[in-house]
């Protein structure tokens, strides 16, 4: 498999973050404008808002509006058994209040879907209102929205792109200058020329052949040669040097990944926090690839994707991706259930120390509070994981040296450090003067 | 004037006879035992100017293939990782789990932890909750490593072709089934399980059949003891012995620190031996080869098995005042007379022996009844050795005759381990079914019906009894990795029962065993005691004294070896045992404690008897001469030892302190069946086991061929520093100052005697080590009792490589921790004269005084662990080129592989010489087939520690990766670093049961490791030369006494 590599420009992430913060946050008050405009239109009679809101909180861990879950999907319910079974909203208060009780009276269509559902009873609700349900079955009784498909770029492709174009404009200024410059000085030699020749004035010719090639000029001046012979060596060295110390760095090493995850879904848009997945972050030194049954803990209930989508990653394309994992770990959305066909997820591994460096990742995320992004970049931004980072032992050292220890409300530090600044006055304490440094720490 | 002033210390013979021998010059004068051989393809003119090949083309080649490795270089590989689907809720990969589980193989018991990562066991480790007589030894350390064998059966076999569980269930119950009402018998032959829900099983297989018989087989039998011990209290065990209660050990041909009676008395033997107040015990051996516990004695003597059984008798007629004067030497008679003395004047002394006849184990049982020490505990029941030989003789000869319908074996390889196999085989062929449970294709395997693929113990349920009332489990610490089944179940099977080992077990415990303890608590602990059958100590105690046999008759009986024969003495070896682990490459690489030999076993004379039989090799070939000068490596002839017509070519090793007239034998060598073929080493001892006994007499007869060993240790030389070790015996330390036995060096300053650790002569200033924390190793020498068990550690800590016996021969050995082993003895024959007259020159064999002038006959042995010492002022950091050795600020001396060129520089500064460079990739390379070469065998790696590649130095971390682990433990707990947290947390110090080894950090200073470096007898090794080492050791006492 071929590596991919992506040159990353860290000035280009703060400026992209900053012009997204922009955009989003504007987006975010014109949103909110509408929603309030909205709501507010509706609110007389059913609050479609509240509606919403309890329907995530009490029936979604169940029921999906378009898709069968572990009861039957939603949408257009009331309409749908007015229409078919002849149930009014009464027969719904009291199925949604106590389905049991509806059950053991014998009721028809009670009996019916209980049975069709495996004999899972509906969790009874007695706490909600005529009219909180009245907001729900509303809710429920929206019409489907056709996905609005984003063919405009989603986010800007590359960040650059505003201050590119400046500069663009303002280099064709310059080459627009110098053009006219150059036009100018032409006219005024042409233009003495033809006066000289009006005068009579024989201009001196140039004698070609007497001069010497520029080449053989520089061939024989021994010092010159000498001279650029040493330059020539030290830029290629310069270079040769570059390329060797560049050789095992996989810094933008963006392989393709067995099931196309982004991070900037998970941890971006839905801010997920890193260690939820990666748990053993905080206590191991492996911050572990999340086993499928974590993924299960959302995707038992997201089954597709309604975020943003462009022509590249479409919501078919992030479906099929669930399809995907759905098969790794032996789930059957259809029946809702594990088929016990299970198999591994080979991830390509992105950030890779050598068997002789000792990394620990709980030492840095619970110790030390570093963030996941100090070392690993805009995880939350990247569609593709990539590594941010160089992961060289330069890159370690120099944080090692500039960074404070944590000392506050950690008994072990705090005990070093009063030692410390008793006997030699230490103030700030760094991973350095912890012996952060010390060839051992890392290499066992 | 220390008392080591006037000692010589020696490491072999070549050693102490310096003189005129150009090899042992040419050893002293090089620091690599080899150069790099460049002559080799440099040397030979001639073909170098027929070669094509000019300078320009090598040149070109060179540059090619640099460039070609360069590009190489650029492309990484793609790596996998792969997430579990669903994880384990237990598991965190990063994090080691650890499970309590017991061993009990036959020969080896013993209460561990089990350390896992990722759900794989990858160290054995001590139980701390389980009694010290139940630490693991070397064997048991490295248990963990059999599991990975890739040699282990993966599935059944049916006549030797590949089978299924399913036709070998149905294939054995048809077959038991129709033997039901046979007039044949079905005879269990299985090793001492120790185990009670193993033992209710075969009961319950008894009732269900009624013609079945159990035969218990220890192929190392104790089977005598434990007659004797069965005739006088009733119960088929043995008596148990706490020797740190005994202030006087007398041991007449026991091996206690080794496997006399299931082995495991070392750690309390070690508790008596560390004087405290001024007091220690005193132990005194009577044994024919050198043994581990001869070796730790305060007096011994090399005496063969009748002057043993001599002194037996008349200990006991001195004792009970009964029989007459027995016919003792001369010298023989004093020693015993003042040994009676002592044994009367002491309060807790114990007589322990090794004889394997009934008679001599139960006048041992009537003389520690009527000396009565506390240290005799016969209540405390062992259960570890079960074995009886006539039940074993009685079945080959049933099997013979056609009397036995199937038999079905566990845990026993007969036709490996039985002298008579050859009958045992034809025994098999005369049987209708026979049926092996086995871990390998073995010698056995090799001849049964049904081959029944065993479970390594890591895999299995189980429980062990290993003294009466002290129950242990064993659980699983990870899925069966191949195709197995234990013996229990197919035991459950035969009983038609359907439930499965596991649940029988733990219902056999519920109801019969666990008293008010849950099942999950005993699980999780490992142990569990209960003393409800236990009876007094004093029911025993006050049993009558029943012992019958005339004890005239019982010396009349002893009869004088034959005319030219010599003695021949069986033993088992620390590192191999009864032979059963020989296919694991750590054990097979771990130099014998005595004499540092690996990959062999060997015959053992004496060198008087060597000479007298021409075995002898002289000075000058004691070592190879190559084309670069010594090798270092040891060379023996070859001997053909002879016994009723059973012929064996053994190499023959000179050992200090052999009893003439006696030579010895190792068991537990010469497999060849089911391990790789580079460990197929030595000759089989058991063929001369006859009639289970190890005392045989042989024949010898010399040849002309040269065996080379290969030995540790005994490569380089002292160099002149013999004040390594420090020793003084109790009189001297209770009498006079440490200035005396423990003299601080000194240097002079401008004249004047200035000690080392003074600053003024220091080169280097001191670096503030008082905050934070600052490691130290203190080791005791009088504890240390060089059982090796924290070599194996480190080995499985630190994945140290096994490199091979021709690499070991090169001394290229690669442990990271050695034990040191010396011999000593008075420099001046006046002294040694003077000493002579009192302990030595005992036993009939000795013919003339002039021979006993030779200390080679009875030397003193001292044992010292060596690792790094992680010198504060340590000579290797300053010369290496690169700065890939440097100093830690806790004290460690820190090795950075991905830095190392090696240039072995460091090695050569070294004053311990504990650096060990890597020759070669030992790791998946064919040429070094051993664990680190199949993915198998790389499941023990430990992922924590770097596997080094070629071309660089390594060496003892002081476990960096353990003191780290409590440090990062107390950081993310936002504490402080408790105290003791840090207390043997080095692998080498967890495994030491004796307690010789305390680690710790001296930044504590109440800790025991602090006082350890301020005790009086502390010292530092080589202080002359003032590396201020973090190791400190303990200056050895001896409790001898030379009138």
């Amino acid at each position: 498999m071929n590596k991919k590599y992506k040159k990353v420009n860290p000035n280009s992430y703060f400026i992209k973050n900053s012009t997204n913060f922009l955009t989003t946050t504007v987006g975010k008050i014109i949103l909110t404008f509408a929603l309030i405009f909205s709501v507010s239109s509706f609110a007389q009679d059913l609050d479609l808002v509240q509606g919403k809101a309890l329907f995530n909180a009490n029936c979604a861990a169940c029921h999906k509006l378009d898709k069968k879950m572990t009861g039957p999907a939603l949408r257009g319910v009331q309409d749908r058994l007015l229409k078919d079974e002849g149930l009014d909203k009464e027969w719904m208060y009291s199925w949604i209040r106590n389905s049991a009780s509806l059950i053991k009276s014998g009721d028809d269509y009670s009996n019916k879907i209980y049975a069709e559902y495996n004999g899972s009873a509906m969790t009874a609700f007695p706490q909600l209102s005529d009219s909180e349900i009245d907001n729900i079955l509303a809710y429920t009784a929206q019409e489907k929205a056709i996905p609005v498909v984003n063919t405009v770029q989603a986010v800007p492709a590359n960040g650059n792109s505003s201050s590119g174009i400046s500069n663009e404009i303002i280099l064709g200024a310059f080459a627009f200058v110098f053009l006219l410059l150059a036009l100018g000085l032409f006219l005024v030699n042409k233009t003495l020329r033809s006066f000289a020749v009006q005068s009579n004035i024989e201009l001196p010719k140039t004698n070609k052949s007497s001069r010497k090639p520029l080449w053989k000029a520089f061939v024989d001046n021994q010092f010159l040669m000498l001279c650029s012979a040493i330059l020539m060596l030290l830029v290629s060295a310069y270079f040769v040097y570059g390329f060797l110390m560049q050789i095992g760095v996989n810094q933008g090493y963006e392989p393709v990944q067995p099931i196309h995850y982004s991070h900037k879904i998970h941890a971006g848009d839905n801010e997920i926090d890193c260690k939820y997945c990666h748990s053993s972050a905080r206590v191991s030194k492996h911050s572990g690839i999340p086993s499928l049954n974590v993924c299960m803990n959302c995707h038992k209930t997201i089954y597709e994707y309604n975020g943003e989508t462009t022509e590249e990653y479409s919501k078919e394309f992030y479906d099929g991706e669930i399809q995907k994992l759905y098969k790794a770990v032996g789930w059957d959305d259809e029946e809702q259930e594990y088929t016990g066909e299970t198999q591994a997820v080979k991830w390509v591994r992105i950030h890779n120390l050598p068997d002789f460096a000792y990394f620990n990742h709980a030492q840095h995320v619970s110790v030390a509070g570093i963030e996941c992004q100090t070392c690993h970049g805009p995880v939350e931004e990247m569609e593709i994981m990539y590594q941010y980072s160089p992961l060289t032992m330069g890159w370690c050292i120099n944080c090692h040296r500039e960074t404070n220890v944590k000392v506050k409300d950690n008994q072990y530090y705090e005990k070093i450090h009063e030692q410390l600044s008793q006997k030699y006055g230490v103030d700030k304490l760094t991973a350095a003067q912890m012996g952060g440094l010390e060839c051992g720490k890392c290499h066992y | 004037m220390s008392s080591n002033k006037n000692k010589k210390y020696w490491k072999n013979l070549a050693d102490l006879n310096p003189l005129n021998n150009s090899a042992l010059e040419s050893l002293e004068q090089k620091e690599f035992i080899e150069e790099i051989p460049v002559d080799e393809f440099l040397g030979d003119k001639e073909s170098l100017s027929n070669s094509s090949t000019t300078r320009r083309d090598f040149l070109k080649f060179v540059g090619f293939s640099t460039a070609a490795a360069s590009l190489a270089a650029c492309e990484g590989p793609v790596i996998k990782s792969i997430p579990y689907v669903v994880q384990p809720e237990e598991i965190i990969p990063g994090i080691a789990n650890y499970y309590a589980t017991t061993i009990g193989n036959g020969y080896d018991f013993a209460n561990v932890l089990i350390k896992t990562r990722e759900g794989r066991p990858i160290k054995v480790e001590k139980n701390k909750l389980a009694p010290l007589s139940a630490s693991a030894n070397a064997r048991v350390q490295a248990s963990v490593l059999d599991l990975y064998d890739s040699f282990r059966l993966a599935k059944p076999y049916k006549n030797q072709v590949e089978s299924s569980w399913t036709e070998f269930d149905n294939d054995t119950n048809k077959k038991l089934n129709s033997l039901k009402n046979s007039s044949k018998s079905i005879v269990l032959l299985t090793q001492t399980f120790a185990s009670p829900s193993t033992y209710k099983l075969i009961s319950e297989f008894k009732k269900n059949y009624s013609n079945a018989k159990h035969v218990v087989y220890d192929a190392i039998s104790e089977s005598a003891a434990l007659d004797a011990y069965e005739a006088k209290y009733g119960t088929r065990g043995l008596s148990n012995y706490d020797f740190s209660k005994s202030d006087l050990i007398v041991s007449i041909g026991a091996d206690i620190l080794g496997d006399w009676q299931g082995g495991g008395f070392d750690s309390n033997y070690a508790k008596s031996r560390i004087p405290t107040k001024g007091k220690m015990s005193r132990h005194i051996h009577f044994e024919a080869n050198m043994s581990l516990t001869g070796a730790n004695a305060d007096n011994r003597y090399p005496v063969n098995q009748n002057d043993q059984k001599l002194v037996l008798l008349s200990i006991y007629t001195k004792l009970f005042k009964s029989g007459s004067d027995l016919n003792l030497s001369d010298r023989l008679n004093k020693v015993v007379d003042s040994l009676f003395n002592e044994l009367l004047e002491s309060k807790n002394p114990v007589v322990v022996s090794g004889i394997q006849e009934i008679e001599y184990q139960s006048l041992v049982l009537e003389i520690n009844q009527k000396l009565n020490s506390k240290a005799f505990q016969p209540n405390k029941i062992i259960l570890t050795r079960q074995g009886n030989d006539n039940d074993v003789e009685s079945l080959i000869k049933d099997m013979i005759n056609g009397k036995v319908g199937a038999i079905i074996m566990s845990g026993v390889n007969p036709v490996y381990t039985l002298p008579n196999s050859d009958s045992f085989i034809e025994g098999l062929k005369n049987t209708g079914l026979s049926v092996l449970f086995s871990m390998k294709n073995d010698e056995t395997a090799q001849h049964v019906n049904y081959l029944a693929a065993a479970p390594h113990y890591l895999e299995s349920w189980g429980d062990v009894e290993m003294t009466q009332g002290e129950y242990s489990i064993t659980q699983p610490t990870i899925r069966p990795i191949f195709d197995t089944k234990q013996f229990q179940d197919l035991l459950l099977l035969w009983n038609n029962s359907s439930v499965t080992y596991h649940d029988y077990l733990k219902s056999n415990w519920e109801k019969n065993i666990l008293n008010d303890k849950t099942w999950n608590q005993a699980l999780h602990d490992g142990v569990f005691e209960n003393k409800k059958s236990i009876r007094s100590r004093a029911s025993y105690i006050n049993s009558k004294n029943n012992f019958s046999a005339s004890i005239t008759s019982l010396a009349n009986s002893i009869t004088k070896n034959p005319e030219n024969t010599f003695e021949l003495n069986l033993y088992s070896k620390t590192g191999m045992g009864d032979g059963q682990c020989a296919n694991n490459p750590w054990l097979q690489e771990f130099p014998d404690p005595i004499t540092r030999a690996t990959w062999d076993n060997y015959l053992t004379v004496s060198e008087a008897d060597a000479k007298k039989l021409n075995l002898y090799l002289e000075a000058s070939t004691f070592f190879t001469e190559s084309k670069n000068g010594a090798d270092g490596g040891l060379n023996g002839k070859y001997a053909i030892i002879s016994l009723d017509g059973t012929d064996i070519k053994v190499p023959v090793m000179i050992q200090p302190g052999q009893a003439q007239g006696t030579v010895g034998l190792s068991l537990g060598y010469g497999r060849n069946r089911g391990v790789k073929e580079v460990m197929m080493t030595g000759v089989n001892g058991y063929k001369f086991f006859k009639n289970f006994k190890s005392v045989q007499s042989i024949k010898i007869i010399a040849t002309d061929e040269i065996h080379e060993f290969a030995c540790v240790q005994l490569h380089n030389t002292l160099m002149g520093r013999g004040d390594v070790i420090k020793e003084t015996n109790l009189e001297i330390f209770n009498t006079k100052g440490s200035n005396v036995w423990n003299a601080a060096a000194v240097v002079s300053l401008n004249h004047e005697e200035t000690p080392v650790s003074s600053p003024s002569v220091d080169l280097w200033d001191e670096f503030d080590r008082s905050i934070g924390h600052h490691f130290n190793l203190s080791i005791d020498l009088n504890a240390c009792t060089g059982c090796g068990a924290c070599v194996i550690a480190c080995h499985a800590e630190n994945n140290v490589p096994v490199v091979g016996k021709g690499e070991i021969r090169k001394s290229r050995d690669m442990h990271w921790l050695r034990i040191d082993r010396y011999y000593s003895s008075e420099d001046s024959f006046e002294n040694d004269d003077l000493k002579k007259d009192n302990i030595s020159g005992l036993g009939s064999s000795l013919s003339s005084f002039k021979e006993m002038e030779n200390p080679a006959e009875n030397p003193q042995v001292a044992f010292q662990p060596i690792m790094c010492q992680h010198c504060n002022h340590a000579p290797c950091e300053t010369v290496c080129p690169v700065a890939a050795t440097t100093h830690g600020r806790q004290g460690q001396n820190q090795m950075t592989y991905n830095r190392c060129v090696g240039t072995r520089y460091c090695a050569n500064n070294c004053p311990y010489k504990v650096r060990r460079f890597n020759w070669f990739l030992y790791n998946e390379n064919d040429e070094f087939d051993y664990h680190m070469n199949d993915d198998l065998g790389r499941m023990v790696l430990n992922p924590d520690v770097t596997v080094r590649s070629r071309g660089v130095m390594e060496k003892c971390s002081f476990c960096i990766q353990a003191t780290q682990s409590v440090i990062l433990k107390a950081k993310l707990e936002g504490r402080e670093v408790k105290e003791g947290e840090f207390n043997d947390k080095v692998a080498c110090a967890a495994a030491c049961s004796s307690g010789a080894m305390k680690f710790g950090d001296i930044n504590e200073k109440d800790s025991e490791i602090y006082r350890l470096k301020e005790d009086d007898r502390a010292y530092h090794l080589l202080d002359t030369v003032g590396t201020k080492p973090n190791v400190v050791y303990q200056v050895k006492v001896r409790n001898n006494k030379n009138s």
